[in-house]
């Protein structure tokens, strides 16, 4: 074990440096770019023994993992943005092939208007490839849950692929101290990818065969395959937890919950900012608490639910939006909170488009969500630092 | 039973046969001298060498072109499908 400071993009790097792919194939975009980069000089330094395959685009990237992650070796990309709606195609397919394939998405916001700063709007897009989604609160988990994905993926029990969701810039390019774990130590946490099977020219198989009758059935099947990821998730990070002293959830985490009146849902880099916001709240007599959302798909709806018990009122987070509906991560929480006792949510809109989000966000939605109860009236949608004078008359 | 990711054994596609939506066809003419490149090229697999001569296997033929284009000795025609 040794502390180094360095980027989370290197910290991204050096956890699948340490998970040995054979295969990486990536298309550089912002800001997943210094990843990739350093992966494939970590490659061409002799450093990581791969193959660092470069393509013309994300598509041909996610292709090329699919076609090695069926070899039956251990594949990995990552991406952004565009980058990732570009490999959309590719991802229903990996999926649906149940190829445990490894892949960062680095959120950044999606056009139009362009821009390169972060919101979820671009994973929130792969929400139904099949996918595994796991956002990340630091650099430090970013790390360990590289390295719980493939374990995760690679699982005969689950055989789908995991993408590590970091905010970019936020994550990706600060700097922090970064524990790397010895290589032998990860080799007993993560052993060599057996894979179920294999593209094998002396033993033939078809992939991506024709069906029509079975599509439900094959639909149904990575349904449970993502049912089951429930109780991985939760054991694979207590395993990691044994082996490597770190703790960061398993489906969700929870922060003062316990006795919370108001209880703040978010994923990803804003949980930080929440757990000051929180304790700053807390000193002034606040009873706020926090659940982060660590998978979002497979979606944790009873854990929440059971985290939440106590509260009256719940404020859902969404740095992304589904037009013509509102907060994806708001709605899962109304929908698994449907038909049960639970306390009433409040949606918000924050951060979108690399907005800040400050403390005085986290405070304006505690207080919309008191008030919401005062007056018991919950509005559909709450825009907090919404700026009115940017509309067109 | 259904296998994870609809993997099954090989030949499968052998079921299809993808030859009927050809619209154009190839014809391997006397000019072909067995050289065996449109059989590497061709991305059904439907080409296969007999007599040092091209033979295209119809039932998978989709009609792309890609061998008449190789072909170094200009040895395959491409006529519109009539069948
Ligand atoms: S490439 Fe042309 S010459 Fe060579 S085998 Fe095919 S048809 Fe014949
Ligand atoms: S037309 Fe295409 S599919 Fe048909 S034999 Fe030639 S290369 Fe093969």
């Amino acid at each position: 074990m040794s502390v180094s400071v360095m980027e989370g993009s290197m910290a991204v790097a050096e956890a699948i440096k340490v998970c040995r792919p054979k295969v990486i194939s990536a298309f550089p975009i912002s800001p997943q770019t210094h990843i990739v980069e350093e992966l494939s000089k970590m490659v061409a330094d002799g450093q990581l023994d791969a193959k660092y395959i470069r393509v013309d685009s994300e598509f041909s990237a996610a292709s090329a993992v699919y076609g090695s992650s069926a070899t039956g070796v251990r594949s990995y990309t990552a991406s952004s943005s565009q980058g990732l709606l570009l490999m959309i195609e590719v991802l229903y397919a990996m999926a649906g092939t149940r190829l445990p394939v490894v892949l960062t998405g680095v959120n950044r916001t999606v056009s139009a208007p362009i821009t390169i700063q972060p919101d979820h709007q671009d994973t929130m897009a792969l929400r139904d490839t099949g996918v595994i989604q796991l956002h990340v609160e630091n650099s430090q988990e970013a790390y360990a849950t590289h390295i719980q994905a493939f374990k995760l993926a690679e699982d005969h029990d689950i055989l789908l692929p995991v993408m590590v969701c970091m905010d970019g810039w936020i994550l990706t390019h600060s700097y922090e101290p970064i524990k790397l774990e010895d290589q032998k130590l990860v080799d007993s946490f993560l052993p060599n990818f057996v894979p179920k099977y294999r593209l094998d020219p002396k033993n033939p198989l078809t992939y991506g065969a024709y069906a029509d009758e079975q599509v439900q059935e094959f639909r149904l099947m990575q349904h449970f395959a993502m049912e089951r990821a429930k109780s991985k998730i939760e054991v694979i990070a207590n395993d990691y937890q044994k082996i490597f002293d770190q703790y960061y959830g398993g489906l969700i985490d929870e922060y003062k919950c316990d006795d919370a009146e108001v209880v703040l849902v978010a994923m990803g880099s804003v949980i930080g900012t929440f757990k000051d916001a929180v304790d700053t709240l807390r000193t002034e007599g606040v009873k706020v608490g926090i659940v982060k959302v660590r998978s979002y798909r497979p979606f944790p709806g009873e854990k929440i639910a059971q985290a939440v018990k106590n509260a009256r009122v719940v404020a859902v987070m969404d740095k992304s939006m589904s037009v013509g509906q509102g907060g994806p991560l708001a709605t899962d929480v109304k929908s698994a909170f449907a038909n049960k006792e639970a306390p009433p949510v409040l949606s918000c809109i924050a951060g979108m488009g690399g907005r800040d989000v400050t403390i005085e966000t986290v405070r304006k939605m505690v207080t919309k969500a008191q008030l919401a109860l005062k007056t018991g009236k919950i509005p559909d949608i709450e825009y907090t630092d919404f700026r009115p004078e940017y509309l067109e008359d | 039973m259904l296998r994870v990711g609809s993997v099954c054994e090989a030949g499968k596609s052998r079921l299809n046969k993808t030859g009927d939506w050809r619209t154009l066809r190839p014809q391997v003419t006397d000019k072909c001298n067995g050289c065996g490149i449109c059989e590497l090229f061709c991305p059904d697999s439907c080409i296969v060498l007999e007599n040092k001569k091209a033979v295209i296997d119809y039932d998978y033929c989709k009609g792309c072109g890609i061998c008449a284009n190789e072909c170094p000795k200009q040895a395959i025609e491409m006529e519109e499908e009539r069948n």
